[in-house]
């Protein structure tokens, strides 16, 4: 407050305010978010008081970052569009990329099948499962021809590729076919953190804990010596707020693995000043408005601070709290299911608000099945109209100084904070997830917001609440074409059979000597073997019997 | 569309009337492993006061079939997000096989709209979609055990 006089008016007036508010609302009373923070109605300078702006906020690019990570944000680069597209095999994936590179395009994304997440080769599943989700990359030659006319070097390419990283390393050999250099190879390892996918996403867990933390330092080290360009990490939140976290709890326990990861680099030898530089992380989006904004600034002034006064980094790059967003497919519902469109661009502009570098938006159809295409159009044109007719990137952090978002955010600041000191007691992310603490704090805010749900304490439109007999007729789900699946099989057979098989399983023994020597880089090995022709289920499954299969802990 | 049944009996009155507990196996076959869903209905049918087998994912379709066997179960409840649910036919080919087709199945998920009469062609009990509320969930199954215990809950009431 200025002076006194303006106290004195101030308090009067609220005075006033709270007189008429209770007189018009006697029954009211305040919700907690997901988060578990009481909303009132209104807030004032007595909860965020602008002379702290320079403490709380500053400028953007600059601590405590707050505001956004670069100086321009949105205005100088809008962020990227990471659509997930599920396309069989590796021919028709490249159709599609040669269009949107002929468009233009200078990111892609790579969405391989459900049996290669597996760690499995298209021989290996019921055939009746390839495709439908993702491509079917199995060997070095799948991805050339899903790069087929594709130009490797300027391309930002997004592989959702978890431990081992067969992907990339099949990337890095399709680049040395063409002799382009791995200093011109850019993009990020988007599923690197396989202590998520421990916890909360277990399809993409191959590994045993042991065996796919030391694959994801070496992963982390060559990339860094090898491909400077390449981002190896992606902390990813997404998991687990998915799984049923709350979002302080989801941006905690993703910080947490984020300096677990760190503290294991430099527990290597590895310069943070250098491997921070190639920290990403990734994020759900919920429709929980302005929760979610405050989210992402308080997870931004977090990690820069961890990472000046306890990961011991100094530089301005190391800070950078560059992250990728999701809309959620948990808020969607099968009821009245283009009522997901709203939902949809509520939660992108809740990501955009809160500063994230690229985004995905879901189909409104997730719920319902496989994305179609029909419907991730409308995903895509939904983020066009934010940016585009509705200006939703012209101003930086246009929420900042609002008395709500700034008190929100430091609210949410101390409930995260509480968390990870939760985690940091109980030994760090590795420990907390090995122990099964973490799937306990999860399930347990799932069974939470479920019974809100089932109450009816927290509405979903179409579910507890406005719901309507008779659905909606929506376009139904194609399968992919059997025929284009049975010549991608031929296609594999013929290419085992024309490898040379000594010199292939030469390099998966030396997989095994790797594994068996933590001074080699186990990474720098599988990057030889898919080099030679060794495929995605050959070299998952030399790991898997040399590191450990990867089983969760299995508990309800 | 929401098809609730009333849970009929309050827990512990359920497995009086049954004479022993419901048994119940939640599983998953295929490739996914997303178990939000499973965890969340493994821990209604507990509360439920039913006996709850409960599995990691990725389950081959003889080892559901043997563990419902040993386990005595009344119903296997099969979770799906991504596709795995066109395995089920073969579940049901294999529970008929083993003789066990008096066992009821159960699938929840995301399962497509044109691919439900796939499911239920096959002989399966019921399809849970998101959304479905715990008193669907366990008032359905209920219904089936009760159902398949010879439907003498009747005298109770």
């Amino acid at each position: 407050m200025s002076n006194n006089s303006d106290n004195r008016l101030h308090q009067d007036a609220e005075a006033r305010w709270r007189v008429a508010y209770d007189r018009q609302l006697p029954d009211d009373s305040n919700r907690q978010n997901r988060s578990g923070i009481e909303i009132r109605p209104i807030y004032t300078p007595d909860d965020w008081d602008s002379d702290s702006y320079m403490d709380d906020l500053g400028f953007p690019g600059e601590e405590p970052w707050t505001r956004g990570i670069y100086p321009t944000m949105h205005r100088g680069r809008a962020w990227s569009q990471r659509q997930l597209i599920g396309l069989a095999t590796p021919k028709q994936y490249n159709e599609r990329m040669r269009k949107i590179v002929a468009a233009g395009a200078t990111a892609l994304s790579m969405i391989p099948c459900n049996s290669v997440y597996r760690g499995y080769d298209i021989d290996q599943v019921d055939p009746l499962l390839l495709g439908t989700c993702g491509t079917t990359i199995n060997t070095v030659d799948d991805m050339e021809t899903c790069l087929n006319g594709v130009p490797i070097e300027g391309m930002s390419i997004a592989l959702n590729d978890p431990s081992p990283f067969t992907l990339l390393a099949f990337l890095l050999a399709t680049a040395k076919r063409r002799n382009v250099p791995w200093d011109q190879v850019t993009g990020t390892s988007n599923q690197s953190d396989f202590i998520s996918h421990f916890i909360a996403n277990h399809m993409f867990y191959r590994l045993d804990l042991h065996g796919a933390r030391r694959v994801f330092v070496d992963h982390v080290a060559f990339a860094n010596d090898h491909v400077p360009r390449w981002n190896p990490v992606s902390v990813v939140g997404q998991h687990m707020q998915q799984a049923g976290a709350t979002p302080a709890e989801a941006m905690a326990l993703t910080l947490s693995t984020a300096i677990q990861f760190a503290d294991d680099c430099s527990a290597r030898g590895m310069d943070p000043d250098k491997f921070l530089r190639r920290f990403t992380f990734f994020f759900d989006i919920s429709i929980s408005f302005f929760e979610e904004i405050a989210k992402m600034r308080a997870g931004r002034r977090i990690w820069a601070r961890v990472v000046r006064e306890r990961l011991g980094a100094k530089s301005t790059e190391a800070q950078r709290f560059k992250f990728h967003g999701q809309t959620s497919g948990m808020d969607l519902t099968r009821q009245q299911p283009l009522n997901n469109i709203a939902r949809v661009t509520t939660q992108a502009i809740a990501g955009i608000f809160g500063g994230l570098q690229s985004m995905h938006t879901d189909s409104y159809d997730e719920v319902l099945s496989t994305p179609t295409e029909g419907a991730a159009k409308i995903a895509v044109a939904t983020q066009n109209i934010l940016r585009e007719e509705a200006y939703l990137s012209e101003v930086i952090d246009p929420l900042a100084g609002s008395y709500y978002v700034e008190s929100l955010t430091n609210d949410m600041e101390e409930k995260i904070v509480a968390v990870m000191d939760k985690i940091a007691e109980a030994g760090g992310m590795f420990e907390a997830a090995r122990s099964g603490l973490v799937q306990q704090m999860i399930g347990v805010s799932a069974a939470k917001f479920q019974d809100q749900i089932d109450s009816g304490e927290q509405t979903w439109v179409g579910i507890n609440k406005y719901q309507e007999e008779g659905e909606v007729p929506v376009a139904s789900l194609k399968r992919p074409d059997r025929t284009l699946i049975e010549e991608h099989l031929e296609t594999l057979s013929r290419f085992k059979k024309e490898r040379s098989n000594d010199i292939v399983a030469k390099s998966l023994d030396e997989l095994t000597r790797a594994a068996e020597d933590d001074k080699v880089n186990i990474f720098a090995k599988i990057v030889d073997a898919a080099e030679v022709g060794a495929t995605n289920g050959e070299i998952c499954g030399r790991l898997r019997r040399d590191l450990g299969f990867g089983n969760p802990l299995v508990a309800a | 569309m929401i098809e609730a049944t009333p849970v009929l009996v309050a827990a512990p009155d359920f497995n009086k009337v049954l004479g022993r507990p419901a048994r119940v196996l939640v599983t998953k076959i295929g490739l996914d492993g997303h178990d939000r869903g499973s965890r969340l209905v493994a821990g209604f049918l507990r509360d439920a006061g039913m006996d709850v087998i409960y599995t990691a994912p990725w389950q081959a379709i003889e080892t559901v079939v043997r563990q419902a066997m040993e386990e005595d179960v009344d119903v296997i409840g099969i979770s799906s997000l991504a596709t795995d649910h066109l395995l089920v036919p073969q579940l049901m080919k294999a529970l008929r096989v083993a003789r066990m087709d008096d066992v009821s199945v159960v699938v929840g998920g995301i399962i497509p709209e044109n691919e439900i009469g796939l499911l239920e062609d096959s002989g399966v009990d019921a399809v849970f979609h998101p959304g479905s509320s715990r008193d669907d969930i366990v008032g359905r199954i209920a219904s089936l055990i009760i159902e398949r215990r010879g439907g003498h809950i009747s005298d109770h009431e």
